[in-house]
């Protein structure tokens, strides 16, 4: 796929529309899930699961009325690519930062895509390493399947079926002025190996 | 390093690192600090899990061991600790031999102090682990060159609440014995490359000569140097160097060079109080100033650790390896 500024129609997943309705259904959800609901308090993985952590947390304030802590995870403490060299050192886009008490929360991950799940890994590693939980749940925008770890979203937005070749784009107009989904091709990997040429 | 990544496998010195190393090394730190100061949990990281660092000291050194031992153990690493009089270099082993048996028992990260300069480098040439140079004879020391940095780009982007600010155009006075001290070479190469501008003052027969063509001022003036500065680094007089009659008498050296809370007159208020420690009070520094409001020396100590961290962590996980 040639990368251009006015992304082709049918790539996008999920309108802006579509992700405002997702998040109002998911608010509902963990509210129903979540009683009394003033144990909660929301991780936002960095970066994009933050700014879908504040609106979670807005849009749960509006129903019940209780403004639940949020905060940031970084994760890249507790990575597990690091051990087989698979982890590129890269100056760190944000870190961990939230100043309530884990001990007995309830506490709500939030990202925007899950795939692997080892993300979600790391993140629920590094939340015990701060406190006991009474209970962790995951919310994700996005599962686009592809999972090589048994870890599933408590509340989720959209599930699409994709291929490891697939790329889903969350943009959030807080990070990339716009709210949509799309799903792109990854870009190639520059390899030895010449291209397939499917024409032959 | 155009994207901001790490490829070296060893740190020697701060002469070999560009000024961007040298600021992925300072922004890497952060979220190695915030480590230990959780108030709750596990002040622990397993980046280095399983890993095992060994700390070969040859010199005397109670406090930079410490920091990278506490630094190894918050990455989750296992530790080792060897000194002179506990290794085999007291029966005659070679350095390449000792460190051949360092390497059998598969250490990753090998910390090392020796009075040679020159005996890091020579090591991580013809060895695969990586090598960490924790002080080299007169040659260099760079964590702390590297944790002094980082106090000071702290403690400037605290004061002009500016997170992005940088060290471009700060003045950094360095006082004291510069002849005998690599922690001094290590901080002009490192600040010089950050954009700061040194100064040196000291008696004459405590400078280097042509030290000037590191790109520094030299006075022996103390009132020169402490005008206009941001930062005033003590470094640790040692006394031993007296019976060598480097310079006429302790008071002497007092009258002329201490910084105390009358010479810290001749600084700007902001000015930053710095020592590497250990300090010899009311010596090269007086206990008041030491004490004072003006002085990060502890915040220098609790940032040594953060730094030492972020360097085992590049050099590891970085993808540094040959």
């Amino acid at each position: 796929m040639k990368h251009t500024d006015i992304p082709h129609e049918d790539t996008i997943i999920m309108t802006g529309e579509a992700m405002e309705a997702a998040i109002h259904r998911m608010a509902q959800e963990i509210i129903s899930e979540n009683d009394p609901i003033d144990a909660l308090v929301l991780l936002g993985i960095l970066r994009r699961g933050r700014p879908l952590a504040d609106r979670i947390a807005a849009e749960i304030h509006r129903l019940t009325g209780y403004q639940a802590p949020v905060g940031s995870l970084a994760t890249t403490l507790y990575r597990d690519d690091y051990r087989s060299g698979m982890g590129v050192v890269k100056s760190p886009k944000g870190e961990t930062h939230f100043d309530f008490n884990v001990d007995d929360r309830t506490v709500l991950l939030v990202d925007d895509v899950l795939a692997a799940g080892r993300t979600i890994r790391a993140a629920m590693d590094e939340v015990m390493d701060y406190g006991r939980p009474r209970r962790i749940q995951l919310a994700c925008l996005i599962d686009c399947g592809n999972r090589e770890l048994p870890i599933q979203a408590d509340y989720l937005g959209w599930q699409v079926g994709t291929t490891p070749r697939d790329w889903v784009s969350v943009h959030l107009h807080e990070i990339d002025g716009e709210d949509m989904v799309l799903v792109e091709e990854r870009p190639a990997i520059e390899t030895d190996i010449p291209p397939v040429d499917l024409d032959s | 390093m155009a994207d901001g990544g790490w490829s070296r496998k060893d740190l020697i010195g701060i002469e070999a690192l560009s000024r961007d190393e040298i600021t992925l090394i300072l922004d890497t730190a952060p979220q190695f600090a915030a480590i230990s100061e959780r108030s709750s949990g596990i002040k622990k990281v397993p980046l280095l899990k399983g890993r095992l660092v060994v700390n070969w000291f040859y010199e005397p050194s109670t406090r930079t061991r410490n920091s990278f031992e506490l630094a190894a153990k918050r990455l989750s690493a296992d530790t080792l600790a060897m000194t002179a009089a506990s290794s085999s270099s007291v029966k005659g082993e070679t350095l390449h031999d000792t460190l051949a048996n360092i390497e059998a028992i598969h250490a990753d990260v090998i910390v090392i102090r020796h009075g040679c300069a020159g005996v890091p480098h020579i090591l991580a040439d013809r060895h695969a682990s990586h090598i960490i140079n924790a002080g080299d004879g007169r040659h260099e020391h760079p964590t702390q060159a590297l944790l002094d940095a980082y106090t000071i780009r702290k403690q400037l982007r605290l004061r002009l609440g500016d997170p992005e600010a940088t060290l471009d155009g700060l003045k950094v006075a360095i006082v004291g014995d510069v002849e005998h001290s690599r922690v001094a070479r290590s901080n002009i190469l490192c600040l010089k490359r950050l954009g700061a501008e040194v100064r040196l003052c000291g008696p004459s027969t405590l400078m280097p000569q042509g030290i000037a063509q590191m790109g520094v001022q030299v006075t022996a003036n103390l009132e020169e140097a402490l005008a206009d500065v941001d930062v005033v680094y003590t470094l640790r007089l040692q006394l031993e160097r007296q019976a060598k009659a480097l310079f006429p008498s302790l008071r002497e050296y007092i009258r002329l060079f201490q910084v105390n809370t009358a010479t810290m007159r001749y600084a700007p208020e902001h000015a930053l109080v710095m020592h590497p420690g250990p300090i010899n009070r009311d010596v090269e520094l007086s206990s008041e100033v030491a004490d004072g409001e003006r002085s990060v020396i502890l915040d220098q100590v609790s940032n040594g650790v953060a730094i030492r961290m972020a360097v085992m962590h590049l050099l590891v996980n970085g993808g540094g390896q040959e």
